[in-house]
């Protein structure tokens, strides 16, 4: 990935109408776990406000999402394999954790679906 | 896109009242062509709408007559009278007596039946109890059984909306190369289920539905058996349907690329290129 995935998720989220619109009842800290590399993120009205790459020293979120580095690089593709190409499906496999308190996940899939499947776009090209 | 001139499509749908075990009904069907009777069985949560790409496909229509029904609590068919104070839950008994309540209330003379997911469980369960009342039987993403991967209690909680959930939990099973109007379509149909029928539909899928001790009775020389599954589907996963293939002698399966557990709605186009050969098979073969 070209650019750092702290800066290019907010941009991709903060600039996509129909995703604030949906998350506008949301206000969640969740946590996202890329191989060995923690991001916190913390969300207000459906806006990524922070995305803070980790070490962090004691942070505290609702949700955490953890996969390897090389399924979400396989589920950034443009066209993902079966079996890694949704959250759900990923978490049927082993291949994506989820952990803490679930229900703004839940009531909040299409959104979180969307939002991490954002870099899909980014990644696109050489 | 330019707007076409305003058409029917070739589908009618009517509301049939019957009793199915005892119990008054209302059940909303639809049908299109004429010749051999096709029904066909939709998938937890949604309802006939999903086979819309068949009705509409004239090739399939000029030798079948294709026949969809919305099962009781689903689509616009009714819940029975006192559904306010019972939880909803299907049985595989209670579904086998549905399918055929309906057969024999349409008059229908030996049908193929095509379900999926749910749909593709039951044609098991009709293979072991009705077999020669069928001309073949079509398992859409079918497998013998299915362990819940997820906690079932989601779909239906009064903190959870019903509707964003059902649709957000099926999207990716649909394959990521389905055209978006179908993909989009598809999911609407999930939002509009009414509370905890998906779940209450799921019941049959994970526990009650457990056909996996009794595959080796079902006879397909009896009764023809087809299996279709879609590569991306998770929930019944082509590993699951060729593990049921091996288990039935004489069951035939396909593997769809690029489909995953809505064939017929998520891209109907695709899922026909795939069913015209086994309905062609199904029309040779001597009645």
């Amino acid at each position: 990935m070209a650019q750092a995935l702290s800066s290019l998720l907010p941009q991709l989220a903060n600039s996509d109408r129909e995703l604030l619109r949906r998350g506008r009842f949301l206000d969640v800290t969740f946590l996202l776990k890329v191989g060995n590399t923690d991001y916190l993120v913390r969300i207000h009205r459906g806006r990524i406000e922070a995305m803070q790459q980790g070490p962090h020293v004691q942070p505290r979120w609702t949700f955490a999402l953890a996969a390897s580095a090389a399924a979400w690089r396989t589920f950034w593709e443009p066209v993902p394999p079966p079996g890694a190409h949704d959250l759900i499906a990923m978490l049927k496999t082993g291949a994506l954790r989820l952990e803490g308190d679930q229900h703004p996940f839940m009531a909040n899939l299409r959104y979180f679906k969307e939002l991490l499947a954002l870099p899909r776009a980014g990644m696109e090209g050489p | 896109m330019t707007p076409r001139l305003a058409a029917f499509e070739p589908a009618i749908g009517r509301y049939l009242s019957l009793a199915i075990d005892g119990e008054q009904h209302r059940l909303y069907v639809e049908e299109a062509g004429a010749g051999i009777p096709l029904i066909c069985l939709h998938t937890a949560g949604s309802d006939g709408r999903q086979f819309r790409g068949l009705m509409n496909d004239a090739t399939l229509t000029q030798h079948f007559r294709v026949i969809a029904f919305d099962l009781p609590w689903h689509g616009k068919s009714s819940p029975p009278a006192g559904w306010q104070d019972r939880e909803y839950r299907l049985t595989a008994s209670a579904y086998v007596k549905c399918v055929l309540a309906v057969a024999d209330a349409l008059g229908l003379e030996r049908p193929v039946c095509m379900g999926c997911s749910i749909g593709g469980r039951i044609v098991l369960h009709l293979a072991l109890a009705e077999p020669r009342r069928f001309r073949a039987l079509i398992g859409l993403e079918s497998a013998a059984h299915a362990e819940p991967y997820y906690d079932l209690d989601w779909l239906h909680r009064p903190d959870v909306h019903g509707g964003e959930i059902c649709g957000a939990m099926i999207s990716g099973l649909i394959a990521p190369t389905a055209p978006a109007r179908e993909r989009w379509e598809t999911i609407w149909h999930y939002m509009q289920g009414g509370p905890g029928v998906f779940k209450g539909d799921l019941y049959f899928y994970t526990e009650d539905g457990d056909v996996r001790g009794r595959l080796s009775e079902i006879d397909t020389q009896a009764c023809p058996l087809y299996l279709l599954t879609g590569e991306y589907d998770y929930s019944c996963t082509p590993a699951d349907s060729s593990d049921l293939a091996q288990r039935i002698k004489g069951a035939k399966l396909t593997v769809m690329p690029r489909l995953g557990h809505f064939p017929m709605s998520e891209d109907p186009a695709l899922f026909l290129t795939y069913l015209r050969p086994v309905l062609e098979e199904i029309r040779a073969a001597p009645g």
